[in-house]
């Protein structure tokens, strides 16, 4: 087996994928979004329950490759308890893991077991795949309902960002 | 142009020897192609045609009176001539050269469709149709108030011709249907839909962007109004296609875009339009593509024909067969009139995991809902893995695509 393979789907990845931690409809959470990624029609709708600032409980639904499941289902497990802030800052680190890999020279303290998704950068047209959950959550938090990555044939376009 | 002799036997080797790209490597792997759908490879001929063309014709067309001038006009009108013949058109000004399928249908709908589709009236399509068969008819119908209808497909993805004919009245202006699907590989029966649509006064348009590189066109003997494809997925340079148009209908539509050389005089006052096919050609045209077009239709042509269909669909069936027999394996299309497509999911993986692991083992597929998310929706799957044949296709591609699926199963098991 090819060794970017196998930094790919990870055997994590691959058991986030088959049973996604946190995959249902929270009924009480506070804001919530749907995301779209029309090159594979991968879709997601994220549920966030926020009190004082903290996200008491996160989850989510949805349909894609094993990479998007996996990355929502990671990030959720993440992410619980933790301030709304540090939430963005997380995400940076992770953007620049995805797109860096694990040498790309970011500060990668407190990435915790989101480092098994480190083995995308190899993997340029995926990136987007496993954005789709942060991008989600960041439009969630920020009151947008839906997110739609533009078809482009570059995981790192302008949304990228 | 190409090298290949015209006989009766289709010697698949001979072909591939065409296609400087077939021996690349892709990771260290030869590279199975299986993507013609998406677009197809191009043959030695049309790479140098248009690199010929660059290197001693180049010149505007239609305008200038030099020498090179004429030659590039002379290269340009042959290829409109060569297009005549591929389709069986009664005129070369049938012809007008366009970017592609895409832009053929813009035209259609806006020139067209403008002029004779209003309020009340109706647009025929079917559920198997791609994004550009489908959006500029939604744009038409918002600008006009006209209507959009839908005639629907069974489960093996054959369009239903009772629920055709049950749709189709007198309101119906005109019919656009896909003449191959690109992702059931579906051939439909264009000739019974055009006697059904004709009966009731409407025209017909054919996308036949699917169909061109497979099965021998002619429009005369379709009866279709109009029948609309690209180059680059009949072994041609992308940015160039076709629309054929029967002459008294382009003669009365408006032009699509104005510019230079769909014209006759202008002045302040008044334009004065040039007659088709050049009143459709605002603009300089693609002359370099234009010229890619005329050799992929002398490559295309230079095969023998049955032998050629005939090898095309034993790699169909074998691979049909072949991937039946993958466990958790289901094809999605299985029409009985049916070409080059093989579309399938797999238990438990997504699509683009597919495509993703078995690109490492070179082989070329295309995965995701192929530009037509209406009939991803009738199908009830966010996407489909595509296996797609062209000619230079074998058996042995299809060994490699099954064994590459054999990975898959390693990964997600």
């Amino acid at each position: 087996m090819n060794n970017e393979l196998r930094n790919l789907y990870q055997e994590v990845v691959i058991d986030h994928s088959m049973r996604p931690r946190n995959f249902l409809k929270l009924e009480d959470s506070t804001c919530s979004a749907e995301g779209f990624n029309p090159l594979c029609g991968d879709h997601l709708t994220l549920y966030v329950k926020l009190a004082d600032g903290v996200i008491e409980d996160i989850a989510f639904q949805g349909d894609g490759c094993a990479i998007s499941k996996a990355s929502a289902s990671l990030m959720t497990t993440a992410l619980k308890g933790k301030k709304q802030e540090e939430v963005f800052a997380l995400f940076g680190r992770v953007h620049a893991l995805l797109t860096e890999g694990p040498n790309g020279g970011e500060n990668l303290d407190g990435v915790g077991k989101l480092a098994v998704l480190s083995g995308i950068w190899e993997f340029p047209l995926r990136v987007k795949c496993a954005t789709l959950a942060w991008h989600t959550l960041r439009n969630a938090l920020e009151g947008n309902v839906r997110t739609d990555f533009n078809k482009t044939n570059n995981g790192v376009n302008n949304h990228e960002s | 142009m190409s090298d290949i002799q015209k006989s009766s036997v289709f010697d698949v080797e001979q072909v591939r020897q065409n296609f400087p790209i077939l021996g690349e490597k892709i990771y260290g792997k030869p590279l199975v192609y299986l993507d013609s759908a998406a677009t197809s490879q191009k043959p030695q001929g049309v790479i140098d045609a248009m690199s010929y063309f660059l290197l001693k014709e180049n010149a505007n067309v239609h305008r200038g009176v030099h020498y090179l001038a004429e030659r590039a006009t002379e290269a340009y009108e042959g290829s409109r001539v060569k297009a005549q013949l591929f389709l069986n058109a009664e005129y070369a000004h049938e012809v007008v050269f366009v970017r592609g399928t895409t832009e053929a249908i813009n035209l259609v709908a806006q020139s067209y469709g403008k002029k004779h589709i209003g309020e009340e009236d109706e647009v025929l399509i079917t559920e198997m149709e791609h994004h550009s068969n489908i959006v500029p008819w939604q744009m038409l119908c918002e600008q006009t108030g006209a209507r959009l209808r839908v005639v629907p497909i069974n489960d093996n993805g054959e369009l239903l011709l009772d629920e055709f004919e049950r749709l189709i009245g007198s309101k119906t202006k005109l019919v656009a249907v896909t003449h191959v699907s690109n992702v059931l590989g579906t051939i439909n029966p264009i000739r019974r839909i055009v006697e059904m649509a004709h009966v009731q006064g409407a025209r017909v348009l054919v996308d036949g962007a699917q169909a061109v590189p497979h099965l021998k066109i002619d429009v005369q003997a379709l009866g279709c109004d109009f029948y609309v494809f690209s180059g680059h997925k009949m072994y041609g340079p992308t940015g160039i296609g076709v629309l054929y148009g029967q002459s008294e209908l382009l003669d009365e539509m408006p032009p699509y875009q104005g510019g230079g050389d769909m014209i006759l005089s202008v002045n302040f006052k008044k334009t004065i339009y040039n007659k088709p096919p050049y009143k459709f050609e605002a603009g300089t045209p693609n002359m370099a593509g234009a010229v890619g077009l005329g050799a992929a239709i002398d490559f295309l042509t230079s095969l023998p024909y049955e032998a050629l269909a005939a090898h095309e669909k034993d790699v169909l069936d074998y691979g049909t067969r072949m991937l039946s027999a993958v466990p958790g394996l289901r094809l999605i299309g299985t029409a009985h009139a049916k070409a080059s497509v093989l579309s399938f999911v797999l238990d438990g993986v997504h699509p683009h995991d597919i495509g993703t692991i078995i690109d490492r083992e070179g082989v070329a597929i295309r995965v995701g809902h192929h530009c037509a998310q209406p009939l991803m929706s009738r199908l009830g799957l966010p996407a489909t893995a595509r296996a797609s044949i062209g000619c230079y296709n074998t058996r042995q591609d299809i060994n490699a695509l099954v064994a590459a699926l054999g990975k898959v199963r390693e990964i997600f098991q």
